[in-house]
């Protein structure tokens, strides 16, 4: 018998190969360099296990489908397609029938609902090697929740399958837009990734700015015009409480992210007309001072372990990349391509920034390694802007605005290979998007 | 003649209560705030024909300079506004006034903050050099926020790239 290797090759830098080939199994999309067919899979309808779970027995696998085909690394075999039915979770499957219509992965689940409280049961087969890949899995959680179930779903598949960890069953926060440029409101707002479950976090009476996740996923930090002036608040997503940090009279302070930790932030504080980088810790308010130059120092952004801080600054003329020690110190530029960079942003695995840069008038997302090389431009418009990473560093939400006196912003997210650009669902324009860490 | 001058009035009436609520980012609300003069040939206060206006200072001697692409560096003709604005707020020292920064939409998100930042605080710094009380100063950056002309060409982004003198306070007239 041939033991078929499943691969989908991606332009991917080949960053991955190692952790690809680490995985085994024969049923694999190896997410390297290369190219691209899309691994054909047949997700049926989960079972019903209980006399009320019927409906949710078709939206889970829905959503589980959508998640997989929306990674642009599968595609769905449609269900009038299928030869076998599967009435059973527990019966064995009937490979043949499945192999006939090309499904190289096969999902079954099931679903049992009570009161508020459901339990999903899930099962990944690879239909060439004729066996499950992988043990089947059992997820516990409320019905309000039930679509963070199939996305924890998904994400067991597209790990299993890829090596790679998952991102579906994560949330985004943003700035909800609406209006016209000359009188454009803007809101905060949380999301699924997927643009499901919306809530809104503040009116529009303040403008609202870069709202970004904290580490664990349970705080947001944001700039408001509350005051009249730009100031950093942070505001806990259970409580929608927020409170104001520290400033000076006479101050505005922008730009925060939180460190690893999530003790402590970097942000940028500006006083006489001069922006500079500076931590503060939440708790006692205390701030110190990374950079003293009369450039514009802004868009601090923290290595994974909290030792570095990539940043912009027109120190050289212009805007441009650079890193620096997370206490301050010497700072190294890290671009020196054409053009202007800013916005950078550190991949959660540690290996990439991303960065928003203009040159000849367009805008483009790109990344590039944190020694400047390997840049690569993934998209380009009349402006595209403030890259935020999927908790897998291997998608990329931005926001697009478009160009003339109608212009609005939205959401798109795209792969670090520059495929799979797409639009993010949002029920009104959107801007500054964070993407949370994985739900736990 | 009676009716005419009712409609005047009218006119000022409309003209002054805008200034009391300004659109703070510079939309143009004040057209047809010109010929004031009462019926007695006198000024009314808070037009555009009294010098000790807010109305005055925004029209005729100009609220705001504009700046070059992704400058911060005063020009020859703001400059003038700005010998103007000082002499106003030298001699209405009721006044406080907050310098709002702006941007075009041709840059990022917190860059354009500090450059908004940086414009201002030049249109600051020289109003304190021309006898400007400091504590009277206040500046803001908004960024690329708030633009008043929304056309994606330069004809637009040359307005939007702008320190606007946003006067507080001052008697209730």
């Amino acid at each position: 018998m041939i033991v078929r290797v499943l691969s989908i090759w991606l332009a991917l830098f080949g960053v991955l190969a190692t952790s690809a080939q680490a995985q085994q199994g024969p049923l694999r999309i190896e997410i390297t360099e290369g190219v691209i067919e899309p691994l054909p899979f047949a997700v049926p309808s989960f079972q019903p296990e209980s006399g009320d779970a019927g409906q949710m027995a078709v939206d889970l696998a829905r959503v589980v489908s959508e998640d997989l085909v929306g990674s642009g690394l599968f595609r769905e075999i449609p269900a009038s397609a299928f030869i076998s039915t599967v009435s059973d979770f527990n019966a064995p499957v009937q490979y043949a029938d499945w192999k006939a219509i090309n499904a190289q992965a096969l999902i079954t689940g099931a679903v049992s609902v009570s009161g508020n409280t459901m339990n999903v049961k899930f099962r990944l087969y690879d239909v060439f090697s004729g066996a499950e890949l992988g043990s089947g899995l059992q997820f516990a959680g409320t019905v309000d929740g039930w679509r963070r179930m199939a996305h924890k779903v998904a994400d067991a598949v597209y790990s299993r399958i890829t090596g790679e960890g998952g991102y579906f069953d994560s949330r985004v926060v943003y700035v909800s837009e609406t209006g016209p440029k000359d009188g454009r409101q803007k809101r905060l707002a949380v999301m699924d990734y997927d643009g499901a479950n919306v809530q809104y976090l503040t009116d529009s009476s303040s403008i609202v700015l870069a709202p970004r996740f904290s580490p664990s996923g349970d705080r947001i930090l944001y700039t408001s015009y509350e005051s009249g002036f730009p100031r950093i608040y942070v505001l806990d997503i259970g409580s929608v409480q927020r409170r104001g940090l520290e400033s000076a009279e006479g101050t505005m302070s922008f730009a925060p992210r939180f460190s690893p930790s999530g003790n402590t932030i970097a942000y940028s504080l500006t006083q006489g007309g001069n922006t500079d980088i500076f931590v503060m810790d939440i708790a006692t308010g205390q701030s110190t001072r990374l950079t003293n130059t009369p450039s514009i120092e802004t868009a601090p952004s923290y290595s994974p372990d909290g030792s570095q801080i990539v940043f912009e600054s027109d120190r050289s003329g212009s805007q441009q990349l650079y890193v620096m020690p997370a206490n301050g110190g010497e700072a190294t530029r890290i671009s020196f391509g054409e053009g202007r960079y800013g916005t950078p942003v550190w991949s959660p695995r540690g290996d990439l920034v991303a960065f928003t840069k203009q040159n000849k008038g367009r805008f483009h997302i790109g990344v590039m390694r944190l020694d400047g090389s390997e840049e690569r431009l993934l998209t380009a418009s009349f402006l595209d802007e403030g890259p935020t990473w999927a908790p897998n560093g291997r998608v990329i939400m931005f926001a697009r605005e478009t160009q003339g006196a109608g212009g609005a912003s939205s959401l798109y997210s795209v792969d670090i290979s520059g495929r799979n650009l797409k639009p993010v669902r949002t029920q009104e324009g959107g801007s500054d998007p964070s993407w949370s860490p994985l739900q736990k | 003649m009676n009716r005419i001058l009712t409609s005047t009035l009218f006119i000022a009436v409309l003209a002054v209560s805008a200034c009391t609520n300004p659109n703070r980012f510079g939309a143009d609300g004040m057209n047809g705030a010109g010929n004031m003069a009462n019926a007695n040939g006198g000024i009314i206060p808070g037009s555009a024909n009294d010098p000790a206006s807010t109305t005055y200072f925004q029209q005729a001697i100009g609220d705001r300079v504009l700046f070059e692409v992704d400058q911060s560096t005063l020009t020859t003709v703001g400059q003038a506004t700005l010998n103007g604005q000082a002499t106003w707020l030298n001699t209405n020292t009721d006044y406080q006034a907050v310098i709002e920064g702006h941007a075009d939409e041709q840059g990022t998100r917190e860059y354009n903050l500090a450059l908004g930042a940086r414009r201002a605080n030049a249109a600051r710094e020289y109003l304190i050099s021309r006898g400007v009380a400091a504590n009277r100063l206040r500046v803001v950056s908004y960024g690329k926020e708030r633009p008043i002309e929304i056309c994606s060409q330069e004809a637009c982004y040359a307005k939007n790239r702008r320190a606007v003198t946003v006067l507080a306070g001052g008697l209730t007239s």
